[in-house]
């Protein structure tokens, strides 16, 4: 570098701009195109916002309302020009911008090294935590306590197990929901609730041990066969076994009740002893404390776990298959462990879910649910539990949130679109693991890879 | 063996109809490795596109040569429909991601969310009931096969014609274009491809372009000839199938795909008089993960570059 700089003083620059020259003229400027961008997103604006359609009797009617509604339509394309003149021309509102974010991480900072200092901030975050939702669900409605159970409390379940499962061992499964329904058909079995009835009817809470075994096993079957595949063609394969368990639960009426379901209720846990009698009926509280009794127990179990000598052996397994292997892991064994666990927790859920609400058929377990436990976990944060969990939480309530804004019908095309601004935005979720933030922050600036689903399908061949 | 042809013959032309859907996936996974759970959607905008061509503007049951062209032009207009959405989905949900070097998984879930988005959008702008195709002649017999009853009708000749047309043209784009080459050359090593002069944005753009002009063609003629009918979610069980016919053959391989969603197609449509028809699902899945456990990479092996 400083070889060159005698040199450079004798060196004539030619007298031409070469700035200029290379400056395209001004309507060839990109600035000019991204506007078109932001108009047509302007566009899109006012249709997604627009009405609902007609159907078959007026094809084209929202198309028609959304065009000619010019002041909805000027209001959207404004905004997205408004956006574009922000992002060409906002350098002035940026710098402040940038000092307040920074003031804001200064003050930020002393808090977050206490908590980092030690295992006594963390303890008292998770306390405070639960307390909190201890306490919430008790002040609020009725229907919002059924959605804390039915649709947070049991994805929180589930999407802590498929942390582990893909967060951890780096294994992308798209057929977890599978043992979840696997869990729901076991209560609803032990129960005396299929068509088939079981030697001995259990009480749901016996049940328990039972259908997360039963899901364990399922998952050892399932995982040795293919847990060597990699990759891509292990998510098909899940997804096909997904498949699998939901059409046999459609269609072996004499066991599973078919497409109807259960043929009888399934009953409520109750407590029968020594003169106690207490049956839980349809009130979701305590299925909320027991949700939330599990969910403490296994986040406390799993982080333990992340930490150990099996957490550290899935994170080898994950980043590189190939030299964990090389160094002497029994990686197969290693992922089927991850499997069977995540496969157990998500029978627990559906036991919850199928003791809860009584009645199910193959309908509460389509594939859609995998994949939206999916998009939680990498939304929340892949491989965090903090993350995870809130990612579940936020995704979970924002459709019955939105329901009172938006059509019902429209919740999820908003989740869709805020999925994909997430992941343009903030790709490593809401709260990231550190490693998995470091990894993501690396792979940005060129080094290194930052998947988590092992090899890229095309190495093996 | 009269009902042997029957069954030969439905499963032909589902079969071939998974195949053109099934090389927009392993298109996009030759040359970006992934999943594009996306192009579900648009198989389903190549329905609607080619749906509202035909009820805005076709007449109400030509005869003759103009049945034909109008025939022609809705599977036209569903092929660029859905190359539109496609090329949409690069440009917003992909492109980003791809600059910032993301990790898979979130191409996976940025792709589940747009996914989202389109088949959501289609069912607020349309409405949620299945709309009717409307046809544009009598799904009449043409022919039987040679010595046998069987009969074969003009629909299934038309899906299966414009399939094969599809298909001989793009293995010709594939491998005797310059854009093929550079498709190829992106699926071996897209670094060394860049390095080589090859304009990797510009491939991978068309490259969607390509899949979403057959996965289009694919949705209008399940649409116009197989259901008789569209509804926003007609892409995501064809879509899985069309993935698992994908990988069948050896994902990132276009005669793979191909070979692939023939056999799935025909693997169904023998389940029927097997196992019955509520079993067609299961027996699919099933052959996936046995051909996956004996032959983990497919059964023409994966590469784009290497055996397509």
């Amino acid at each position: 570098m400083s070889g060159g700089t005698a040199s450079e003083e004798s060196f004539r620059r030619p007298k031409v701009d070469v700035a200029r020259l290379r400056r395209d003229a001004w309507y060839r400027r990109p600035r000019w195109r991204r506007l078109l961008g932001f108009v047509v997103a302007g566009l899109a604006l006012a249709v997604v916002t627009g009405p609902q359609g007609a159907g078959s009797t007026a094809l084209m009617s929202s198309l028609k309302a959304t065009f000619t509604s010019v002041p909805r339509l000027g209001v959207c394309v404004g905004i997205g020009v408004l956006l574009w003149a922000v992002r060409e021309f906002g350098a002035p509102l940026r710098a402040p911008a940038r000092t307040a974010q920074d003031g804001v991480a200064r003050g930020v900072a002393p808090l977050r090294r206490f908590y980092a200092a030690g295992v006594w901030p963390k303890l008292a975050v998770g306390a405070l935590v639960l307390l909190a939702g201890a306490v919430i669900p008790n002040l609020l409605s009725p229907t919002w306590q059924v959605v804390f159970v039915e649709q947070m409390g049991v994805y929180l379940l589930l999407a802590v197990g498929l942390n582990v499962v893909i967060g951890w061992a780096g294994l992308l499964d798209l057929g977890f929901v599978a043992f979840y329904a696997v869990g729901a058909y076991s209560v609803a079995f032990w129960t005396g609730s299929l068509p088939v009835q079981p030697p001995v009817v259990l009480n749901p809470f016996v049940v328990i041990p039972i259908a997360v075994l039963t899901c364990l096993a399922a998952g050892l079957l399932l995982g040795t066969p293919t847990l060597r595949l990699r990759g891509d063609y292990l998510a098909i394969v899940t997804l096909g076994f997904h498949e699998i368990v939901y059409l046999v639960a459609k269609n072996a009426d004499g066991f599973t009740g078919g497409s109807r379901g259960t043929t009888k209720m399934i009953p409520h846990p109750s407590i029968h002893l020594f003169g106690l009698d207490y049956n839980w009926m349809f009130d979701p509280l305590p299925y909320w404390y027991l949700i939330l009794a599990f969910t403490a127990i296994l986040v406390v179990l799993f982080s333990r776990l992340e930490n150990s000598r099996i957490g550290r052996a899935w994170t080898a397994v994950r980043e590189d298959e190939v030299a964990a292997q090389a160094s002497g892991l029994n990686t197969v064994r290693y992922k089927l462990m991850a499997f069977a666990i995540g496969a157990s927790t998500s029978g627990l859920a559906g036991v919850v879910y199928a003791s809860k609400v009584g009645f199910i058929n193959p309908d509460n377990f389509p594939l859609l649910a995998s994949i939206l436990v999916l998009s939680y976990v990498i939304f929340g944060g892949m491989g965090s539990i903090a993350g995870v969990l809130v990612g579940t939480a936020l995704l979970t309530l924002l459709p019955q949130w939105l329901k009172s804004y938006v059509p019902a019908e429209d919740r999820y095309m908003y989740l869709g679109g805020l999925l994909v601004a997430m992941m343009i935005f903030r790709p490593q979720g809401v709260i990231p693991s550190r490693r998995r933030q470091r990894e993501i922050k690396l792979a940005e600036s060129g080094v290194g890879g930052a998947d988590a689903t092992g090899a890229a399908g095309g190495t093996t061949s | 063996m009269s009902s042997f042809l029957d069954y030969l013959t439905l499963g032909i032309v589902l079969g071939s109809m998974y195949a053109i859907f099934a090389i927009g996936y392993t298109l996009v996974y030759g040359v970006l490795q992934l999943i594009n759970f996306a192009h579900s959607e648009v198989f389903m905008t190549g329905g609607f596109v080619g749906m509202i061509v035909l009820t805005e503007f076709a007449p109400s049951r030509p005869h003759g040569f103009p049945s034909v062209l109008w025939m022609v032009i809705g599977c036209l207009s569903g092929m660029v429909g859905g190359a539109a959405i496609a090329w949409c989905l690069e440009r917003v949900a992909y492109r980003p991601l791809r600059k910032a070097h993301a990790p898979r998984l979130v191409f996976l879930l940025s792709a589940v969310g747009a996914s989202f988005f389109l088949y959501n959008l289609c069912g607020k702008l349309f409405g949620r009931t299945p709309i009717q195709v409307p046809s544009l002649y009598t799904n009449s017999v043409l022919f039987h096969w040679p010595g046998t009853s069987v009969e074969v009708r003009v629909n299934q000749v038309v899906v299966v014609g414009a399939a094969v047309v599809m298909m001989i043209a793009l293995d010709r784009v594939v491998n005797r274009t310059k854009l093929g080459s550079g498709i190829r050359a992106v699926a071996q090593d897209a670094e060394t491809a860049g390095l080589m002069g090859v304009d990797i944005d510009r491939v991978v753009s068309r490259t969607f372009v390509i899949g979403g002009l057959l996965g289009g063609a694919a949705g209008f003629l399940y649409g116009y000839a197989v259901s008789g009918q569209v509804v926003f979610t007609m892409g995501f069980v064809p879509g899985i199938k069309a993935f698992a016919a994908a990988v069948l053959g050896g994902i990132g391989n276009v005669r793979g795909a191909m070979l692939g969603g023939l056999l799935l197609g025909v693997i169904e449509s023998f389940t029927v008089p097997l196992l019955g028809s509520e079993w067609i699902d299961v027996a699919a899945f099933v052959i996936l993960v046995l051909v996956l456990m004996f032959r983990p990479t497919g059964l023409l092996g994966e590469r784009l570059g290497r055996s397509a």
